[in-house]
């Protein structure tokens, strides 16, 4: 009986599926004249509260927190959702420490919709409790501050924080004994590899310093990738080219925001296939990426009209729907 | 020796009603789940979902009939018990178990499929009549082990 837990939640995401955002909705809301209009029509998509009004951030952090209400809603085990708290996790660590280090505190660097939110977690840094945090986190927030105040050395912190994260998400996902979320994890520390190698290639970081930053997985090669990246952004590609990755060989060829675009459209297309999934936690980790890959794009709309971007610079940025 | 096969004989209509009832529960069960998630979103998807869930219903009923006819045919029901040899206990035992191991995993089955067609009436409601087709054909094999088993008990002698 246990096959079939997800059965109720399974049903009520396909019956939430038909309030997604479709591709040719997002055509129109491109096709609106301003950020205002874009906003109207994904209001009266009953998008936002009585409290957010028609303040854009707060629109779509509403969304952001009804997607996550929903699965908190129906998920039997939310800790099969590890994987996608770790990120504001992580990051919440990672800011804490950082105004810890400086003796500042500002609220609005921190997330709140996550299992330590802001406060707590500054509490935790600044009081050295580090015990209270799960996993290898402890470790993980001893060692980043030390390096911090010994060193003065933001970004070795922001690299033993997000090296940590990426560790803990592809744990998570192979402790979670769902193939699509393992397959999610290791898709999601790739990519992030992948982002590490291109980056450091375009500052000419060491071979060390990426060896430091990226985390192990199955899909990629690191060592290879390193070789690539200390080779040039065209090794890369070519590296790229023969892993399950090689569409982003193309998109990175193209341009760096067709290379961001790919790497979410990568991430909707690990998951499409959960749209046909009825006993598993699929379709469940598919309607969240795809509220929050919605989200992303109306955000991306709705920063480039206020920006008076064209409309082919804004749908180059655009990412593909879930539905 | 003959109470040995009227015993044998009621067994059979036990687990005609048994098994074949139990995979109904967890079918209807599976479904129903299915059923209320989305009734939970959308209430007015509720009689279309309903006639989806009770649809791995049937085994229980077809377990019913071979249990009742059953009960008819050895004389529980209508008053003095038949006089039964063990050989004939044991016939009407075996007579019986098509619909009890089929209806079992035959509900279960229709369940699941049930469950997901609940999911394509979810997203599109228009397609129901498609939608009631895939478990209906689950159905086939539960109607089949009745046939067979509603031949049998009827055709051995008493």
């Amino acid at each position: 009986m246990d096959k079939t837990k997800y059965t109720y939640a399974v049903a009520r995401i396909r019956a939430l599926e038909v309030s997604l955002f479709s591709d040719a909705f997002i055509e129109q809301l491109l096709s609106c004249k301003s950020a205002d209009q874009v906003l109207q029509s994904v209001m009266e998509k009953g998008w936002g509260d009585m409290d957010s009004g028609s303040d854009t951030e707060a629109v779509l952090k509403c969304e952001e927190e009804k997607a996550w209400a929903v699965i908190r809603d129906v998920a039997p085990d939310m800790s099969v959702f590890d994987v996608l708290s770790y990120p504001k996790l992580y990051h919440n660590l990672k800011a804490a420490v950082k105004e810890v280090g400086a003796g500042v505190k500002n609220p609005a660097m921190f997330y709140d919709d996550c299992p330590i939110p802001g406060d707590e977690m500054y509490r935790i840094v600044e009081n050295r409790e580090f015990s209270r945090l799960p996993g290898n986190m402890s470790r993980t927030a001893q060692e980043a501050l030390d390096t911090l105040l010994h060193t003065g050395d933001g970004q070795l912190c922001d690299i033993i924080v997000d090296r940590a994260a990426l560790d803990a998400i592809e744990e998570a996902g192979k402790k979670s004994g769902e193939p699509i979320i393992e397959n999610y994890a290791d898709t999601t520390v790739a990519i992030a590899d992948i982002k590490t190698a291109v980056r450091s290639q375009k500052t000419g970081k060491s071979a060390d310093f990426m060896r430091s930053a990226m985390a192990e997985c199955e899909s990629l090669s690191i060592d290879q990738l390193i070789r690539a990246a200390l080779s040039g952004m065209e090794e890369i590609a070519q590296y790229l080219e023969g892993t399950s990755y090689a569409g982003g060989a193309d998109a990175l060829r193209e341009s760096p925001s067709a290379f961001e675009r790919w790497c979410d459209n990568r991430m909707i297309e690990t998951l499409r296939s959960q749209k046909y999934e009825t006993f598993s936690v699929g379709p469940l980790l598919g309607y969240l990426i795809a509220r929050e890959t919605e989200i992303k794009t109306v955000r991306i709309i709705l920063t480039g009209k206020q920006n008076g971007f064209t409309d082919d610079a804004i749908r180059e940025r655009i990412r593909e729907m879930y539905v | 020796m003959s109470e040995l096969g009227i015993v044998y004989a009621l067994l059979g209509a036990a687990v005609a009603v048994l098994l074949s009832g139990t995979g109904s529960a967890i079918g209807v069960g599976i479904a129903g789940q299915a059923a209320s998630g989305v009734v939970t979103e959308d209430p007015g998807k509720f009689a279309k979902v309903l006639i989806i869930q009770l649809l791995p219903g049937t085994q229980g009923l077809y377990g019913l009939l071979i249990g009742f006819i059953t009960l008819s045919k050895i004389g529980v029901l209508g008053g003095g018990l038949a006089d039964l040899s063990v050989q004939t206990g044991l016939l009407i035992l075996a007579a019986c178990l098509p619909i009890g191991v089929v209806g079992l995993l035959s509900a279960i089955s229709q369940g699941k499929t049930a469950a997901a067609a609940i999911g394509i009436v979810a997203k599109k409601p228009d397609q129901f009549g498609k939608a009631m087709l895939f478990p209906a054909m689950v159905e086939t094999y539960a109607i089949l082990a009745l046939l067979i088993s509603f031949l049998s008990v009827t055709g051995i002698q008493v």
